[in-house]
C-alpha cells in the first residue's frame, strides 16, 4: 500500500513539473518576445534532450554501447524533410534534379482536407508535421531493426564501431547524387515547416508564440513514454541485461528480443529528435550528422549520468546553454569582463572538452549518477522510514 | 594500363600509411582491449606539429624528427593522464575517455589553427616525381611500402625476440597474471603507446605529403579506416593489420576509379560495410586469435 502511494506521488510531481515547464515556456515567450538567446537554448535543448535520453535508453539502461545515433537522427530528419517540403516549393528546392520524385507533401494533403486558412490550416499543419515526425521515427526504427539483425550479436566495443560505421554508410548514401530526386543529393532540403510555423497570428496584429512550446510538448510526450517503458517489465529486463547478460538470460529474459527492442525504440526516438533537429535548423543536411554529433550527445549523457533520464535532460540544457549562450564570450574576446587574446574563436570548445575530460576522469558518475530527480527529493523520507522500520 | 598501375600504386601507398596507423590500434587493443579513438587525432596533431615546427624556421629533417618525438610525448601523456586512472574502471568508461580525448584534440586543433586548413610541409625527397611502368607518381608512393615492410619486420623482431616484446605478449595474453609475474604493466603499456604514436607520426608525414592541407577533422577518417584494417586483419596481430590496411587502401582507390557516377561518395562507406561484414562473418579477422569468454 505504502509503496503504491509513494509511486503515484512521484508521478504526480513529474506531471506537475512537466505542465509547469510548458506553461512557463509559453508565458515567457509571449511576454519577453521570441528573439533572444534564451529561446534558442530552450529549443535546441529540447531537441538534444530527446536525443540524449534516447541514447541513454540504449547505452545507460540496456548497456548496449552504440555510436550510430547521428545516423538514426539523419534518417528521421530526412524523412521529415522529404515529406513536408510544400509541393509549391519542390521545384525550387530540388532545382538541380528537376523537381522531386516525391510528388506530395503531408501538410499540403491536410490543407486539402481542412483548408489552409485559420484554425483549419493550423490543424492541418499540426497533423501533417506530427505525422511526418512519427514517420521519421518509424523509418529510423525500421533501419535499426534491419541493422540490428547482424550487429546486435556483437559485444561492447565491436558493437560501437559497427554502429558508427553504419551511421557513416547512411550518411554516404544520403549524399549520393543518384538519389538526388529524393534526398537532394549533397544539398540541403530547405523550406520545410519549422518551429516558428506554429506561431499563430491573432487578428489584432498580435502573435501567439508557440515556437518553443511545440518542441517542449513533443519532448515531454516522448519522455513520458520512455519513463513508462523504463519502469515497466521491459525496462527491468533492459537493466538486467545491462548488469549481467548471462544472469539475465538465466532468469528467462530473451536476450536477442530485448536487445532488438531496446535498439529499435531508442532509434525511434532518435529519429524523432532528428526530425525536430531539422525543424530547429530549418533544413536537413547529411553533412551535419557526423560521428562528432554522436560523440557530443554521448558526452552529454556521460555528464548527466549514465542511466539517469533527468540527468540527461539537465545536462543537455546546461550544455546547450553554455555553448550557445553563457560561454559565448570565450569566443568573442571578452568573458566576465576580462579581455584576453586567448578568447578567440574555438576557445569555448577547448574549455568544454577540458571540463568533459574532468567529468570523465574524476566524476565518473556524472551529475545524477543513476538517480532521478524524484529519488533525490524523496530520499530523506525514505531514510526516515527505514529508520522507523529498524526500530 | 598506365591508369591501372597508377591506381594500384596509390592504393598501395595509402594502404601503407593506414598500416602505420593500424599498428597503433592493434597494439593498444591487444593489450588494453581499448579502441583508442584518439589515435586518429594524434595522427592529425603530428601533422600540425610538423607544420608549426617548420614554420618556426627549424631545418626540414630536424623538424620531422622533432615532430615524431613530440608526438611520442603526446601519446605517452594521453595514456598517463586519460587512460591510466581508469585502469580498474569498466571498459566503457575508458572508451568514453578516449572519445573525450579525441574531442579535446580536435577542438584544440581548431582553436590553434583558427579552423583554417593548413598547408603541409613540402618534403622534396618525398614529393619528387618518378615514373613506374609508364605511370608517373611521387616518390612517397615508392617509399611507403618499403618503409612499412621494414618497420613491420623490425617490430615483429622486437615483439618476438626482446624482453620488452615478451612482456608485451604476456600482458596481451593475461593482464593480471603478468602483473603477478613481476612485469611492470604500466611501462609495457607506455611502450605500446610510444611505438604506436611514433608510427602514427611517421604515417602522418607520408600521408599528408599527398594531401594539400590538414584540417582538425583530417585524422578522424584515416583513424577509423586504420581501425577497420586492424579488425579486418584480426585485432592484436601486426601482420594482419598491415595486410588489412593494404587491402583497404587498394580497394578504396579502385572504387574511386570506378566509372560510375558518385563512386567517390562510397569510398568511406565501403570501408565500413567491409567492417560490418567482417564482424558478422569472421569476428576474429584474418589472423586473429579466437578469444574465449569466461563467465
Amino acid at each position: 500500500m505504502i509503496q503504491k502511494k509513494k509511486v503515484s506521488r512521484e508521478t504526480l510531481l513529474c506531471l506537475v513539473g512537466a505542465v509547469a515547464a510548458l506553461v512557463i515556456v509559453t508565458v515567457l515567450e509571449n511576454t519577453i518576445g521570441p528573439s533572444g538567446q534564451l529561446f534558442i537554448v530552450l529549443k535546441k535543448g529540447a531537441v538534444y534532450s530527446l536525443a540524449a535520453v534516447s541514447l541513454n535508453l540504449l547505452n545507460g539502461f540496456t548497456g548496449l554501447f552504440s555510436l550510430g545515433h547521428a545516423g538514426f537522427m539523419l534518417l528521421g530528419a530526412y524523412t521529415y524533410a522529404i515529406l513536408t517540403v510544400p509541393v509549391s516549393a519542390k521545384d525550387a528546392v530540388y532545382y538541380l534534379f528537376g523537381g522531386s520524385a516525391v510528388k506530395f507533401s503531408l501538410p499540403d494533403i491536410f490543407y486539402g482536407i481542412f483548408g489552409s486558412e485559420g484554425a483549419g490550416g493550423m490543424a492541418a499543419l499540426t497533423l501533417g508535421v506530427l505525422l511526418a515526425i512519427i514517420l521519421g521515427g518509424l523509418v529510423a526504427a525500421f533501419f535499426a531493426y534491419l541493422i540490428g539483425l547482424p550487429v546486435l550479436r556483437l559485444k561492447s566495443d565491436y558493437l560501437a564501431i559497427a554502429t558508427l560505421g553504419f551511421a557513416e554508410i547512411i550518411r554516404a548514401i544520403f549524399q549520393w547524387q543518384a538519389l538526388g530526386p529524393v534526398t537532394n543529393g549533397a544539398n540541403m532540403i530547405t523550406q520545410i515547416p519549422t518551429f516558428s510555423s506554429f506561431n499563430i497570428r491573432l487578428g489584432s496584429g498580435k502573435t501567439l508564440y508557440l515556437a518553443t512550446f511545440f518542441p517542449f510538448l513533443i519532448l515531454i510526450l516522448c519522455l513520458v513514454v520512455i519513463v513508462m517503458l523504463i519502469n515497466s517489465s521491459y525496462g527491468r529486463a533492459f537493466k538486467a541485461i545491462r548488469e549481467d547478460e548471462v544472469a539475465a538470460e538465466a532468469m528467462g529474459i530473451n536476450l536477442a528480443r530485448h536487445k532488438r527492442l531496446s535498439f529499435c525504440i531508442s532509434s525511434f526516438f532518435a529519429g524523432i529528435s532528428g526530425a525536430l533537429f531539422a525543424m530547429y535548423a530549418s533544413n536537413a543536411q547529411a553533412m551535419v550528422y557526423t560521428s562528432t554529433m554522436t560523440y557530443e550527445i554521448l558526452l552529454i549523457v556521460v555528464i548527466g549520468g549514465i542511466g539517469s533520464v533527468s540527468g540527461s535532460v539537465l545536462a543537455t540544457f546546461l550544455y546547450v546553454a553554455c555553448s550557445e549562450w553563457w560561454l559565448r564570450g570565450l569566443d568573442m574576446g571578452k568573458f566576465l569582463g576580462i579581455q584576453s587574446g586567448l578568447f578567440r574563436s574555438g576557445f569555448r570548445m577547448v574549455v568544454f572538452s577540458v571540463v568533459i575530460m574532468i567529468v570523465v576522469l574524476f566524476f565518473r558518475r556524472g551529475i545524477m549518477g543513476d538517480k532521478e530527480f524524484t529519488d533525490l527529493l524523496f530520499r530523506r523520507r525514505k531514510k526516515q522510514k527505514a529508520k522507523e522500520a529498524a526500530k | 594500363m598506365e591508369y591501372a598501375i597508377s591506381v594500384l600504386l596509390s592504393g598501395i601507398s595509402v594502404g601503407g600509411q593506414y598500416a602505420l596507423i593500424a599498428i597503433g590500434y592493434t597494439l593498444v587493443y591487444g593489450i588494453l582491449r581499448l579502441i583508442n579513438f584518439a589515435h586518429g587525432d594524434v595522427f592529425m596533431v603530428a601533422g600540425l606539429i610538423g607544420i608549426y615546427l617548420s614554420a618556426s624556421g627549424i631545418p626540414l629533417y630536424l623538424t620531422l624528427a622533432l615532430a615524431i618525438i613530440l608526438t611520442v610525448i603526446l601519446g605517452f601523456t594521453i595514456e598517463r593522464v586519460a587512460y591510466k586512472p581508469l585502469r580498474s574502471a569498466p571498459r566503457m568508461s575508458v572508451m568514453i575517455s578516449a572519445i573525450g580525448v579525441s574531442y579535446l584534440l580536435q577542438n584544440t586543433a581548431t582553436f590553434v589553427t583558427g579552423g583554417q586548413p593548413m598547408n603541409y610541409v613540402k618534403v622534396p625527397a618525398l614529393s619528387k616525381m618518378v615514373s613506374i611502368g609508364g605511370a608517373s607518381t611521387s616518390m612517397v608512393t615508392v617509399i611507403t611500402p618499403v618503409l612499412v615492410l621494414a618497420l613491420v619486420l623490425a617490430l615483429v623482431m622486437l615483439i618476438n625476440h626482446t624482453k620488452v616484446g615478451m612482456a608485451m605478449r604476456a600482458v596481451a595474453k593475461d593482464f593480471e597474471t603478468s602483473q603477478l609475474m613481476g612485469i611492470k604493466i604500466n611501462n609495457v603499456i607506455s611502450m605500446t603507446f610510444i611505438i604506436g604514436s611514433a608510427l602514427a607520426a611517421l604515417g602522418s608525414i607520408l600521408y599528408f605529403t599527398n594531401y594539400p592541407y590538414i584540417t582538425p577533422a583530417a585524422g578522424a577518417m584515416p583513424g577509423l579506416k586504420a581501425f577497420v584494417a586492424a579488425v579486418f586483419g584480426g585485432i592484436g596481430s601486426i601482420p594482419g593489420a598491415v595486410i588489412g590496411a593494404f587491402i583497404i587502401g587498394i580497394c578504396e582507390n579502385v572504387i574511386k576509379a570506378l566509372p560510375f557516377e558518385g563512386a567517390t561518395t562510397f569510398v568511406d562507406a565501403f570501408t565500413f560495410a567491409l567492417l560490418i561484414v567482417v564482424l558478422v562473418v569472421k569476428p576474429t579477422g584474418l589472423f586473429g586469435e579466437k578469444a574465449t569468454e569466461k563467465v
